[in-house]
């Protein structure tokens, strides 16, 4: 009786609330759909501490936890330079832009751009290419610097330069008056080692996100992905999500874009690679070259670590670390702003894109096979308006074009990473100015923000740090 | 006021009573006007279970003569761990004033000395107490691992690596530069605790039989030869301030410090704290860390106290520890009850399984040959002693540890380890 009750006055005050509002109604997911604990289906853990964007999937057996450890091991330890008497970890550079993964993915987590108080932070780089596009369609890199600035190297060889921020404010107002600013960045090279980058050059700055849950995204069937996409916007509701068709240099064919700000790797495993490549200067089963330009002389004359420098045991054993790391439980649920921020979540959109609940298809590893997620994602690229935009095309997503980034593990970010820098530069200094930065499709949900309450607003923080 | 935030969620969350969860749900669509439900409250209605009943029990009288003593316990462990530490710091200052084989010898020896106790206290880990909460705890200024050598000082492969060379970035060498640069630009640059100690006593290890050969030298002759030994004193210095800031904390006769709050906890909340830190050290840690990466890679690298040839020990000195907590013994402190007893008093048959485990894994770490490296060079046979060894101590501390949990849900807690 109770229920019934309750169900009549609370559509009456709903139809009351309804007077006024001419935006289409946002997709309807449910709240028990959005209070779900166990972000990770089976992977999920429930420790929360510093370290629980690292633990194995709760859900791995323990004949695999020798393969995460070891994993584990060569994610966290710095590489050096060849030759070395660490024959196992040498290799490093010779340009590159971290010595570890964990240098930038600290703690499994998500980096800070530097700041006045960390100014040579690892965490943010900047990809480099010109007009035009490479034999498979990606980036054009530039020849003398290639696609990605190096900002260190080993002794004896050149860094290619260094990267410079500058930030200048903008400022807003909310509907009830209250005024926020954000920070709008400018990036450009400092000191380039090899000539002017030219006029033409496009920097895309990109931060190191949390690795969290990348195996179930990776076992997400591409046919859940693709039916979701809406290209040419065909239901109206000002939300397109277009995927990325990308070149997988493992299998040698193009292959949908999952990984990256804006979905233009395939797999963890190429992910990896080019992280291992790019960013520590370590070549890897998947891509055996030094990122040696032509004009690098000292660079190419440098000695290596072997070919590849890692070899493919540990390859692959940091691979299967990345892909079976567990999903942290959400928390909270039973607190009444986090379920009002749930509601407020919903009712702004924001499900649209970020997709609360997928579904996992079959996997070569059985922790991450058959599981229901809630990642927060539809892995599609959207156009997020002038303001975020990079303006550097990557295969099919345009320069104003990312992919919706999970959400899942972003409450633990100020916990394990000691920041709460958001988006793919970290421009963002909170999660409001994160959804601040929302324009293109993303417009509208921003716009439904501005006009909650204080308190709603608040509570919509509190769900997010929730998860 | 140190924050006792529990590290770990119990069980799903207790559903709120529907009638609350009702008018929440009126108050949130009056607020969020934008919305079309047409069928609100079906949807907007939080379902939720019911978190399911403790199925083990509890002797309350004992559990907190278990708490407290383990209390006192941690107390003596710290102790020891600080007086040991101390007269390291001896030891060091001595070999800095005059460097020479005599008082290098001195200084290694006592801080082998030093390091069992230390072991001893790590099972007091994992649950976010003094040594390693988020805010101010230090355990990753004490006893972070693998190190990364060239952060510090020289390596063969780089003659002018580390901070003790970098008199730019790093003109003066205090306990509160060395610990600022900690970990700084990434989890292997460590600049202090033990293993920094480690390394600038014995150097790295090259040997095939024995440990680092790091010659007195250079802290007379060599380059940097007194900046490294400021180095040392200073994180020496730095080692004891952090153990001794551990150590009070725990200290008796007092309410005003984290014992006071942890004995004052429910006793579900402690017991929860105290399994969750011998479980965490025995497969997360113990097994996985410590053994079974060094194991697999065959990487002396990875093994704990690479420098010195310690990690037998060391690691002796950990499965100590654990069977300290359960068993309620602790040198330095009284006879007391410990884990084990209280379980006892629940499920006999469980504890007596579990303290046969603890006693097995005991057993057969030391059986592990020293040096630990040894067991790891390309040529050491799978099926020989040492290696097959390695392999029953990951096994026993895995199935050591399912036994903890288990006693642990005896108790009517549920824990959950890495």
């Amino acid at each position: 009786m109770r229920r019934a009750f309750t169900a009549a006055v609370a559509a009456a005050i709903a139809a009351v609330g309804l007077a006024g509002c001419s935006d289409p109604p946002p997709e309807r997911v449910s709240l028990n759909e959005l209070l779900a604990t166990d972000l990770g289906g089976g992977t999920t853990r429930n420790i929360v501490n510093q370290n629980a964007f690292g633990l194995p999937a709760k859900s791995l057996p323990g004949e695999d936890r020798a393969d995460f450890e070891v994993g584990d091991s060569f994610f966290t330890q710095n590489w050096v330079i060849a030759p070395a008497s660490t024959t196992s970890r040498d290799g490093l550079g010779p340009t590159f832009n971290a010595t570890a993964c964990a240098s930038c993915h600290v703690r499994d987590g998500k980096a800070s751009p530097p700041t006045a108080e960390q100014p040579r932070a690892p965490g943010l780089l900047f990809r480099l290419s010109v007009p035009g596009e490479d034999e498979h369609g990606g980036p054009k890199p530039l020849a003398r610097y290639g696609g990605q600035l190096q900002d260190s190297s080993i002794p004896g060889v050149p860094a290619e330069g260094s990267m410079e921020i500058s930030y200048r404010n903008v400022a807003g107002t909310f509907a009830d008056g209250e005024r926020y600013t954000l920070q709008a960045p400018t990036y450009s090279v400092k000191e380039p080692a090899f000539g002017a980058l030219g006029d033409d050059v496009m920097i895309g700055p990109r931060i190191a996100p949390a690795i969290t849950g990348m195996g179930l995204l990776e076992a997400v069937p591409e046919a859940t992905i693709v039916a979701a996409a809406d290209p040419d916007d065909d239901d109206d509701d000002g939300i397109s999500g277009r995927v990325n068709r990308v070149w997988d240099e493992v299998s040698q064919k193009e292959a949908l874009g999952r990984f990256g700000w804006k979905a233009n790797v395939p797999s963890v495993r190429q992910q990896t690679a080019g992280a291992f490549s790019g960013d520590i200067g370590v070549s890897s089963p998947v891509f055996d070259e030094q990122d040696c330009p032509s004009a690098q002389t000292e660079c190419r004359a440098a000695p290596d670590g072997g070919s590849p420098e890692v070899d493919i045991q540990t390859f692959e054993a940091v691979v299967f670390y990345t892909r079976v790391l567990a999903v942290p439980a959400a928390r909270d649920i039973d607190k009444p702003d986090v379920q009002q921020g749930a509601r407020v979540f919903r009712d702004a959109g924001c499900a649209s894109c970020h997709t609360p609940t997928l579904k996992t298809g079959p996997s070569d590893i059985k922790a991450l096979a058959a599981q229901t997620i809630h990642p927060y994602t539809d892995l599609l690229l959207h156009d997020m308006g002038p303001g975020l935009a990079d303006g550097r095309p990557d295969n099919d997503a345009s320069g104003a074009e990312w992919r919706t980034p999970p959400l899942w593990g972003i409450g633990l970010v100020e916990r394990i990473n000691g920041h709460t820098r958001f988006l793919h530069d970290g421009r963002a200094r909170s999660l409001m100015e994160a959804i601040l930065w929302h324009g293109g499709e993303g417009e509208a949900s921003r716009d439904r923000v501005l006009a909650l309450s204080a308190a709603d607003r608040a509570a919509l923080i509190s769900y997010l740090e929730s998860r | 006021m140190r924050d006792l935030e529990n590290s770990v969620q119990r069980g799903p969350t207790r559903g709120l009573a529907l009638r609350s969860v009702a008018v929440i749900a009126v108050a949130g669509l009056a607020l969020v006007g934008c919305s079309s439900d047409d069928d609100a409250a079906g949807d907007d209605v939080v379902t939720t279970t019911e978190a399911p009943a403790a199925t083990g029990s509890l002797d309350e009288a004992l559990a907190a003569e278990v708490i407290g003593h383990y209390a006192d316990g941690v107390y003596a462990s710290y102790t020891n761990s600080l007086d040991t530490a101390t007269t390291m710091q001896g030891a060091i200052d001595a070999f800095v004033a005059a460097p020479d084989d005599t008082t290098l010898a001195a200084a290694r020896e006592a801080w082998i000395d030093a390091r069992t106790p230390y072991g001893l206290t790590e099972a007091f880990r994992f649950y976010g107490g003094p040594i390693d909460n988020e805010d101010d705890g230090p355990e990753g200024r004490i006893n972070s691992w693998p190190l990364d050598e060239q952060y510090i000082d020289y390596t063969v492969d780089t003659p002018d690596s580390g901070i003790i060379a970098n008199t730019t970035d790093f003109p003066e060498l205090t306990p509160e530069v060395l610990a600022e640069a900690n970990e700084q630009g990434g989890e292997a640059n460590l600049s202090t605790g033990w293993h920094a100690i480690e390394f600038l006593l014995w150097g790295q290890d090259f040997s095939a039989d024995g440990p680092g050969e790091r010659p007195a030298t250079d802290y007379t002759t060599g380059a940097n030869a007194e900046r490294r030994g400021e180095y040392l004193s200073a994180i020496t210095e730095l080692l004891i301030d952090d153990l001794t800031m551990v150590t009070e904390a725990w200290a008796p006769q007092t309410d005003d410090n984290y014992r006071g709050e942890f004995v004052a906890l429910p006793a579900e909340d402690a017991l929860n704290k105290m399994i969750t830190g011998i479980g965490e050290l025995s497969r997360g840690e113990l097994a996985g860390e410590r053994l079974n990466v060094a194991f697999e890679e065959r990487s002396q690298e990875d093994e704990h106290s690479c420098f010195s040839d310690n990690t037998t020990a060391d690691l002796l000195a950990n499965a100590q520890g654990i069977a300290n907590v359960w068993n309620g013994t602790y040198d330095g402190a009284a006879d007391g009850p410990g884990l084990g007893e209280l379980v006892s008093a629940t499920d006999e048959e469980l504890a007596s399984g579990t303290t046969a485990k603890i006693e097995a894994s005991l057993t057969v770490i030391g059986e592990i040959p020293a040096p630990f490296d040894q067991n790891l060079t390309a040529d050491a046979p799978d099926d020989g002693p040492g290696r097959t060894a390695i392999t029953d101590a990951i096994a026993d501390l895995g199935t050591q540890t399912d036994s903890i949990v288990e006693a642990g849900k005896a108790l009517g807690i549920e824990i959950e380890v890495s």
